[in-house]
């Protein structure tokens, strides 16, 4: 596996579900009466977050913090695009106070990967998510959470059906759970209007449809995407009434869900937009799963770029 | 003042002899004896007319931390030109006689290179009010060639004025084809790259509609229309299918829209963000095609330097454009010419004769027979070098070509008979 984790291009199928197997190991510690492990102590991880995401830097965080990191905050709303301090800046000051690991989100696609192709910085570089490009963390979690639910012997999700419903074009969870989740083996299937699909998308690894309604039934997963208010303004779509019509998970496509289906989000919701309250809490809503295994991910991820003390109890991951 | 050319090869192949005497080519012979004050074995080197550009920004006045007209003039040298026109997207801009007459004026003291300005066809670019395109042509300047370039003349009402009004002192309007609604904050080409890197899209729909229009319009009004760095297929098809009807239209490409594609943005490094954008390998082979059966009638750099702090951040912050004059030769020699697209009496059509007949350059372009303006560039065809943006002449350093190889040397370049460039090396000396 490269230093760092920048896109899920970066894993083959085996790293990733080593990554998987060491979140899962991490978890059944982290259920144990002493939640922290000593493995990063004297290792410093900095949060370095250039637009606002409060779930994602918590959960990074956490992560750091259970595995005995020191953790920094690192908020730089004053991005170069607001020629405020300059990510080169940035980056040298953190490699200047010695930091091991930086998570960075960024509003620009590719910031991550510049962050670590520049050589300003020598730390590893995790993709906390940049621009509309990616999100491996939470592709990664989320692959963990659908793989609880559809445990197979080889740790993998082939056969599942997934559909990834809403605004694909603007959305970095969508193209890391594309990559990941048919690297391990799933049937991915895009639905959203024709506006919110990007040209080119015929070379992904997924189908597409504008039918949420045909494709319902046969899912396994269905993970709802956040769609933001302001694309109306740009004619994605004519109403929040009538996309929510089309392509929102309501009671009536809840209830033509499979009984073993289930539900993710990757947060935060919009309810009665692309998600109803009924769905969002519904029995077979995985949604506070997906945060819970978060923290697990990116433990798994800071625990296997960093290097860590070996786990023991006899895994068989292969870090 | 004379010097001596031997063993020069033309660009129909014939070797010959070239002797220069003050301004002027006194005589081309095999042969030559003539006891000249310098005399140059080229070793079967070959020799076109100076190369001539329409599109370069020398940033000169307002950006002179990224390029000045005497710092473009020496890699425009370098390059093998003796003939660049400089974009109008100045600060202030070039949309009155006074700064065109600055622009020129500042290239006669380079002494290097002729330096021809472009006038803005709009009031500071914005689209709106023609400028006083009149007055920029009566200049001391002469203005012929006119550009919003980096904004498209978006306005239809505006762009026809603009074609009608030049008519009558021969000018000719150059366009940067691109829709502005349909590019909103468009990063790159968009397609099969630009849906997994997550950038957004500028379609190459953009470009083709106002070309499509504008040759509409050229049509209707009978008007000279040039287009600006053309980068698509459709765009070549529409060239292909006015000029069949008599449009009046002439096009250019950029060097590095001949060699790079979109696939470069993967490394989301900023040195490949240029506008309009690098596009599809089908897209390349589609303007080399177009410029090899003189669809496309000129190859222009669109020289465009930035200092470094505005490319060494994310991409979607960084400016647009990159370095072309000092590559833009070998870069044309090795995709065209080693390719065998282009013959090398082609490549001067393309670099040198005909951008000086759209541009109204007479001493540029000219045959290389007696009696004709000692503008001339002396190639080494077999060498090949690697591009070093280190060891650019230009100010700024974003440099595309950076690590490649590349085939053919400019060693010498002689401007209005002067040795500007001896054996590599620009002669600073030459308003001493």
């Amino acid at each position: 596996m490269n230093s760092h984790l920048l896109s899920v291009e970066d894993l083959n199928k085996a790293e990733a579900i080593a990554i998987l197997n060491t979140a899962e190991e991490l978890g059944k510690i982290s259920d144990g009466p002493m939640k922290k492990l000593p493995t990063l102590r004297g290792r410093t991880v900095v949060n370095l977050f250039f637009e606002d995401s409060t779930r994602t830097r918590i959960s990074f965080e956490t992560a750091a913090k259970r595995l005995s990191a020191d953790v920094i905050n690192f908020s730089a709303k004053g991005s170069s695009v607001s020629k405020g301090e300059s990510l080169k800046d940035t980056a040298q000051t953190l490699q200047a106070i010695g930091a091991d690991a930086v998570v960075i989100r960024h509003s620009a696609s590719g910031a991550a990967q510049r962050l670590a192709d520049s050589g300003w910085i020598s730390a590893a570089v995790i993709n906390a998510g940049d621009g509309t490009h990616e999100h491996p963390t939470q592709a990664l979690l989320d692959a963990l959470t659908i793989r609880q639910h559809f445990p197979n012997m080889d740790g993998d999700l082939s056969g599942l059906k997934v559909a990834i419903v809403g605004d694909i074009l603007h959305s970095r969870v969508a193209r890391s759970n594309v990559l990941l989740l048919t690297k391990l083996g799933a049937e991915v299937t895009l639905v959203a209007p024709p506006t919110l699909l990007p040209v080119g998308v015929e070379s992904w690894l997924a189908s597409r449809s504008y039918d949420l309604d045909r494709v319902i039934p046969s899912m396994d997963v269905v993970m709802m995407l956040r769609v933001q208010q302001e694309r109306m303004s740009n004619f994605f779509f004519p109403s929040a009434r009538e996309y929510s019509k089309a392509f929102g998970l309501t009671n009536v496509r809840l209830a033509h869900l499979q009984q073993t289906a289930i539900v993710m989000h990757p947060g935060p919701m919009n309810r009665g937009l692309e998600i109803s309250s009924e769905s969002a809490d519904a029995e077979n809503s995985v949604v506070l799963e997906q945060v819970a295994n978060g923290v697990l991910i990116r433990m798994a991820v800071l625990y296997t770029l960093l290097g860590g003390v070996p786990l023991h109890s006899g895994s068989e991951t292969t870090l | 003042m004379s010097l001596l050319l031997k063993n020069a090869m033309l660009p129909s192949g014939e070797i010959v002899d070239i002797l220069i005497e003050g301004r002027l080519i006194a005589q081309v012979a095999p042969n030559i004896q003539s006891t000249a004050d310098r005399t140059f074995d080229v070793g079967s080197s070959y020799v076109l007319p100076g190369l001539v550009d329409l599109h370069t920004h020398l940033r000169e006045p307002g950006r002179e931390d990224s390029e000045t007209v005497a710092s473009g003039s020496r890699a425009a040298v370098k390059g093998g030109y003796t003939a660049v026109s400089a974009m109008a997207n100045t600060h202030p801009v070039a949309d009155t006689a006074g700064v065109v007459e600055q622009v020129f004026r500042l290239g006669q003291e380079a002494g290097l290179c002729d330096v021809f300005p472009i006038g803005a066809v709009t009031e500071g670019l914005n689209g709106e009010k023609l400028a006083e395109l009149g007055a920029m042509a009566e200049s001391v300047a002469r203005v012929r060639i006119f550009s919003d370039d980096g904004k498209c003349v978006h306005d239809p009402l505006v762009m026809r004025r603009a074609l009608e009004y030049v008519k009558s002192f021969n000018g000719i309007i150059a366009q940067h084809a691109q829709e502005p609604r349909l590019t909103e904050g468009a990063q790159m080409n968009e397609g099969a790259v630009s849906s997994v890197l997550g950038l957004t899209g500028w379609p190459a729909i953009a470009e083709e509609a106002i070309i499509a229009r504008d040759l509409l319009l050229a049509e209707h009004v009978q008007s000279r229309l040039h287009i600006c760095h053309l980068t698509t297929a459709g765009g070549v098809e529409l060239v292909r299918w006015a000029k069949s009807r008599g449009v009046q239209v002439t096009a250019e490409v950029t060097p590095h829209h001949l060699l790079l594609t979109d696939e470069s943005v993967r490394s989301y490094d900023p040195v490949f963000k240029v506008n309009p954008p690098l596009r599809s390998a089908s897209d390349v082979l589609a303007l080399r095609a177009g410029l090899a059966d003189g669809t496309i009638d000129v190859v222009a750099t669109d020289h465009a330097p930035h200092p470094t702090e505005d490319k060494e951040c994310e991409w979607q912050s960084a400016a647009f454009g990159m370095l072309g004059l000092e590559t833009a030769l070998s870069v044309v020699i090795t995709t065209m010419v080693k390719t065998g697209l282009l013959s090398w009496e082609q490549l001067a059509q393309r670099m040198s004769i005909s951008p000086a007949g759209i541009a109204g350059y007479t001493e540029h372009g000219q045959p290389i027979t007696a009696g004709s303006v000692a503008n001339l560039t002396i190639v080494d065809s077999n060498a090949t070098y690697t591009v070093d943006r280190t060891s650019s002449l230009s100010k700024s350093k974003n440099n595309p070509f950076h690590g490649m190889e590349l085939h053919g040397v400019v060693t010498h370049v002689f401007f209005a008979g002067t040795l500007v460039l001896d054996n590599g090396i620009v002669n600073e000396r030459v308003n001493d």
